[in-house]
């Protein structure tokens, strides 16, 4: 290996690295603005300038120099030091110096830097530069007067996430980052919040709220969609104020969607706090006790089988497992947590799994999408396609709505019929998949949430075995899921074996079979069909299963309780409690143990560790925390004719998909503004 | 002086035509094909021991720039792009060239890119030379038509492509690396170097920039042997250059002379002395508005070359030589040149960004006197927290004029901040 000398230290290092990451792993720390790990390289910001023997007497920009064998370098030599003091004067002679009102204030890498390599006076007695304030959607707040043309946000958003919306206009003093007064249209385009080294890109739902040293950090896991992004949830007090992302290399890098990040507003308005029960058609305001007492009334004399439960899409394993343990012992196996009719069951673990991972698409090297929008549904997966495929590597084949997805693809279709096509070994796009050496399909519930659901499985089974996609070492058969709980439910089978699925509950109770359904956060079925039964509805938001709720009991949200999610790729992982559930709402698992001691069947364990550790037992891939097991691989699905129409994308408003979102303001606000188009008039303009 | 028979450029003022036919009588174009058929190896080797070094202002041998083109290809073409984006204050020699002879260019664009191995030559004019981008349009058009480029140039068997890429007048985009990437569509900012272009250019090929003069400069040389341009000018300054004489003096022109002639005997015997008289001099800026400027005691001696320039603190640059008698205000000029830069810094990176307009608002209050002595200093430290801290050299270009203006008439800037003062108490 080549060696090289930092500060005097000698160093290993592999080819191909950069000085400034050679120094990294020599353990002294370069100052920067403009470098990124994760975006390419600019050079622009001058600070992490070193001196470099042999090569010309000045300072080398480390960021962008290939370190060489032999090469000796000097971090903080005087030539250093002076380079460095006077970029970062330059750096400061034109910032506005406003830290005491900026959002960025003890989090900001120039005030940072600047205690280091900073003068403690200004020798610079010209007019500063103004520079006039722009408009970059909702979310992100600016103001670029602070702006230091890093232009991290500019290749960030064309790089990573796709979109030409944001440049730089002009050029010398007056070079500007605009995105010509329009928001950024990507659903990932807070990351350049996080990405922004000073206060110019700023949180917008989070201006001026708090300082960062006044919040409690909580690492979680979030729920917005099956991807189980990491994430850090700061709270002050009892409220969440904002989610930023942790890093994961497997999952989420260092991203997160703008749902995940700014949908937390929603956490604050439309809670359910207190136990409701609706007496003469009307909710009202009950204790637990009398909850609770109205569903023993109701499910008192009820056999198993006329009552059900339904879990929705962001509940955890735990509060699953106890609603199904509940059931049992009522002698009912009607649980569903496929509230959008997925026909897929848990037969076979690898058969609803993201089998190569998120990560092992960055191996792929063609790709089949079916029936799914990426780009809404997981954007966090979406960008990783176009990572790699940014490299050139990856042949992309797209059958359902033809989209603009970031990155190109072939279009196949927009239906079965195509897919049949691949089946059967047909088409130019086959060929390519066949003479990859890592092929994918990813499978959406566009393709499978469909009454011929199983078909579709079946044929997109029939092209990945076709196509060699699945072999040792290599499984390229991926499901989509859009709900953070599909996986978990599949795994500790919140499926009915012998009982009822969603569709057939629905139908059930409109014929008078299915009495009492229980629905644990559970609003994306079609409410209007539960008038026959008593309905009880545990959860968060007075959302639609709220509405048509006999006896509501107010639960957590994903913020308020540790719980264990598993990802679609398999992946477990646990949350954490950042907040307290509001007012009278417990946890979701104690609500359901406490009524089960009402109920007489009282389940058995008296806490969560209890709770976890016998699902653990149960299920013990779930004890493996941040790991994922590989799903096990056998005959899935239904060989059978497929309906004719599309697949169509299940959702219409990135936004807004769960009580969480639809109950948030900023999300409101981008649906208005980025899905609608629509801008309020601010007075100023026409 | 340079006698009439040695120079290159023999229809820089225009009395002939530029057409094919009036350039080929001029001797262009006259058995290229043998030229190209003595190959790749004698062109390179030929323009490497005639000693040309680069004419756009830094100097690099332009034989060793073409010797980095890779010898075989990995499947990538090579390219050769003339940087016709002359834009730098004082110089009008590129102009010349490709007003009233064009053909000496175009087939330097060949020769050269033989002796480099590229296929597709493009040259990058300045957007605001609209009469000259007509005129090389014409010529391109000429030489294709005579089937001296094109498929199967002047009967070689090789074939060759040249285009013609007008710039919309940016000053930025006649550094190298900014000219490809505005060549390429984008905006025009300089690249990172490492890689060089020879290794990744244009369109991420190899690629040679090399200056009009450069270029013109090669059918020459290969015509009369690298013997005969080596018999001008010192050791490492050989040949004829083109010298670009504006300011103070009787007659300003643009003159081919040998290299190494003395500032003196250039100015003195092609523009009619300066005006008032070699003592009415004050200063010359040498080699374009880059450069330090050089005062009267240094004109006497000075020789123009690269070597003799830089020992003396400036450089040739692009041998535009601005010459300033006792009337200029010397601080002001200076400060206009800061104003230049100011105007013309792509905005990339911090220290050029930042510390132009920096230095062109203080160069702004040093001209009436409003500052202080001890600014003087700190305008210094700041030219010096430019200068070599960009990432290319439109920096140090713009640190440069400063510095000079501060080595050599610090007594007029604190003249004129006493008066100042005095004026105001």
């Amino acid at each position: 290996m080549p060696t090289c000398k930092v500060d005097g230290k000698e160093v290993e290092f592999e080819n191909g690295m950069t000085v400034l990451q050679v120094c990294e792993q020599a353990g002294a720390e370069i100052p920067r603005f403009c470098y990124h790990e994760r975006l390419s390289i600019a050079g622009n910001c001058r600070m992490c300038l070193v001196e470099v023997k042999p090569g010309p007497p000045k300072p080398a920009a480390s960021c962008a120099l290939p370190a060489g064998d032999g090469m000796e370098i000097f971090t903080d030599s005087e030539m250093v030091r002076s380079a460095r003091n006077g970029v970062m004067e330059f750096l400061l002679i034109n910032h506005p110096l406003d830290c005491p009102v900026c959002d960025q204030g003890g989090e900001c890498d120039l005030q940072d830097q600047a205690m280091i390599f900073g003068r403690g006076f200004s020798r610079f007695d010209e007019d500063k530069r103004a520079v006039k304030e722009k408009y970059m959607g909702p979310l992100i707040g600016t103001v670029m007067t602070r702006c230091i043309h890093c232009t991290r946000c500019v290749r960030f958003s064309t790089e990573v996430a796709g979109v030409t919306d944001m440049g730089l206009l002009n050029r010398g003093e007056h070079a500007e980052i605009s995105t010509l007064e329009k928001a950024v249209s990507s659903e990932l385009s807070g990351n350049v919040i996080d990405l922004c080294p000073v206060g110019a890109l700023t949180s917008k739902p989070y201006a001026f709220n708090a300082r960062p040293w006044e919040l409690k950090k909580t690492e979680s896991v979030d729920v917005m969609d099956a991807v189980g992004s990491n994430i850090r949830i700061d709270t002050r007090g009892n409220e969440v104020l904002r989610v930023l992302p942790r890093l994961n290399e497997d999952v989420n890098e260092e991203w997160i969607s703008d749902k995940t990040r700014f949908a937390v507003d929603g956490l604050r308005r439309q809670r359910l706090d207190r136990p409701y029960i609706r007496k003469d058609g009307k909710l009202t305001a009950a204790s637990w006790d009398e909850a609770f007492a109205a569903i023993a009334e109701a499910v008192k004399g009820k056999s198993g089988s006329e009552i059900a439960a339904v879990a929705g899409d962001q509940v955890d394993v735990e509060s699953m497992y106890a609603l199904k343990a509940l059931l049992a012992s009522l002698g009912s196996n009607n649980v569903d947590c496929r509230q959008d009719g997925a026909k897929i069951d848990n037969t076979h673990r690898g058969s609803y799994l993201f089998n190569s991972s998120i990560a092992g698409i960055e191996e792929a090297d063609a790709l089949l999408i079916v029936g799914t929008n990426p780009r809404w549904e997981a954007p966090i997966i979406n960008a990783r396609i176009r990572k790699q495929w940014l490299t050139g590597g990856l042949k992309v084949g797209l059958i359902g709505s033809n989209l603009d997805l970031t990155y190109d693809y072939d279009y196949l279709g927009a239906g079965p019929d195509s897919l049949k096509e691949l089946a059967a070994g047909k088409g130019d796009f086959f060929k390519v998949l066949k003479g990859a050496k890592n092929p994918m399909i990813i499978v959406g519930s566009g393709a499978i949430a469909r009454a011929d659901g199983a078909q579709v499985l079946a044929a997109a089974k029939a092209v990945a075995d076709k196509a060699g996609m699945v072999r040792d070492g290599w499984n390229g058969f991926n499901i989509l899921h859009r709900a953070a709980s599909r996986v978990g439910g599949l795994d500790i089978g919140f499926v009915p074996e012998k009982g009822q699925d969603v569709d057939s509950m629905l139908n059930g109770v409109v014929k008078g079979e299915v009495k009492v359904v229980y629905l644990l956060e559970a609003d994306e079925i079609d409410t209007s069909k539960l008038n026959n039964a008593f309905v009880v509805y545990q959860g968060h938001h007075g959302d639609k299963g709220a509405h048509a709720a006999d006896v509501i009991l107010p639960g957590a949200a994903y913020t308020e309780k540790s719980g264990t999610y598993v990802n679609t790729e398999g992946r477990v992982q646990v949350s954490r409690v950042a907040a307290f559930p509001p007012g009278e709402a417990k946890e979701d698992w104690a609500i359901l143990r406490a009524l089960s001691a009402k109920l007489e069947k009282t389940l058995p364990f008296d806490s969560l560790t209890d709770l976890r550790n016998k699902m653990r037992g149960e299920f013990p891939h779930l004890a493996e925390v941040d790991s994922v097991s590989a799903g096990n691989w056998g005959d899935f699905g239904v060989a059978g004719d497929m309906a004719p129409g599309a697949f169509e994308n299940p959702i219409e408003n990135f936004y807004m998909t769960c009580p969480i979102s639809r109950a948030s303001e900023t999300m409101a606000q981008c649906t208005q503004e980025v899905v609608l188009n629509v801008r309020e008039a601010t007075g100023t303009n026409a | 002086m340079l006698q009439d028979k040695d120079r290159m450029f023999t229809n820089l003022y225009g009395y002939h035509s530029w057409s094919l036919k009036d350039a080929m009588k001029r001797g262009a174009w006259d058995n290229t094909k043998a030229l190209i058929e003595k190959g790749r190896d004698w062109i390179c080797e030929e323009v490497k021991s005639s000693g040309l070094r680069g004419r756009g202002g830094a100097g690099f041998p332009t034989g060793l720039k073409w010797s980095f083109m890779p010898k075989e290809s990995d499947g990538r073409p090579s390219y050769l792009v003339v940087n016709a984006d002359e834009s730098e204050p004082g110089t009008c020699k590129d102009r010349e060239i490709m007003r009233n002879d064009p053909h000496i260019l175009i087939e330097g664009c060949l020769l050269a890119s033989v002796g480099m191995g590229a296929h597709a030559c493009y040259i990058y004019i300045r957007g605001e030379f609209v009469y000259e981008a007509q005129i090389l349009e014409a010529a391109i058009a000429e030489a294709y038509e005579a089937g001296l480029v094109g498929k199967n140039a002047c009967k070689s068997g090789y074939d060759f492509d040249i285009y013609l890429h007008r710039g919309a007048g940016a000053y930025i985009c006649g550094e190298e690396t900014a000219l490809i990437e505005s060549l390429e569509g984008k905006k025009g900012q300089p690249r990172l170097k490492p890689p060089f272009p020879a290794m990744s250019g244009l369109y991420g090929c190899p690629t040679t920039v090399n200056n009009v003069e450069s270029i013109a400069s090669a059918p020459a040389i290969l015509r009369r042997g690298a013997d005969w341009f080596k018999g001008f000018g010192r050791e490492n300054n050989h040949g004829t250059k083109l010298f670009c004489v504006s300011g103070h003096v009787n007659k300003p022109c643009n003159v081919e002379e040998a290299m190494s002639i003395p500032l003196k005997e250039l100015l003195e015997k092609h523009c009619g002395g300066v005006r008032g008289g070699w003592d009415n001099l004050l200063a010359v800026i040498p080699g374009g508005s880059s450069v330090p400027l050089i005062t009267k005691d240094v004109c006497d001696t000075v020789l123009m070359d690269y070597d003799d320039l830089k020992e003396n603190g400036t450089g040739l640059g692009t041998a535009a030589v601005i010459v300033m008698d006792k009337s200029t205000d010397i601080v002001a000029a200076i400060a206009r040149l800061s104003y230049f830069y100011k105007h013309e810094s792509c905005g990339q990176c911090t220290p050029c960004r930042e510390g132009t307009g920096w230095m062109w608002r203080m160069m702004q209050r040093m001209v009436v006197g409003k500052a202080t002595v001890e600014e003087i200093d700190m305008l210094w430290e700041v030219t010096k927290q430019i200068e070599g801290k960009t990432i290319c050299a439109l920096g140090d270009a713009a640190a440069w004029p400063i510095q000079g203006l501060i080595r050599n008439f610090r007594p007029e800037l604190e003249r004129r901040i006493l008066e100042a003062r005095k004026n105001a108490a």
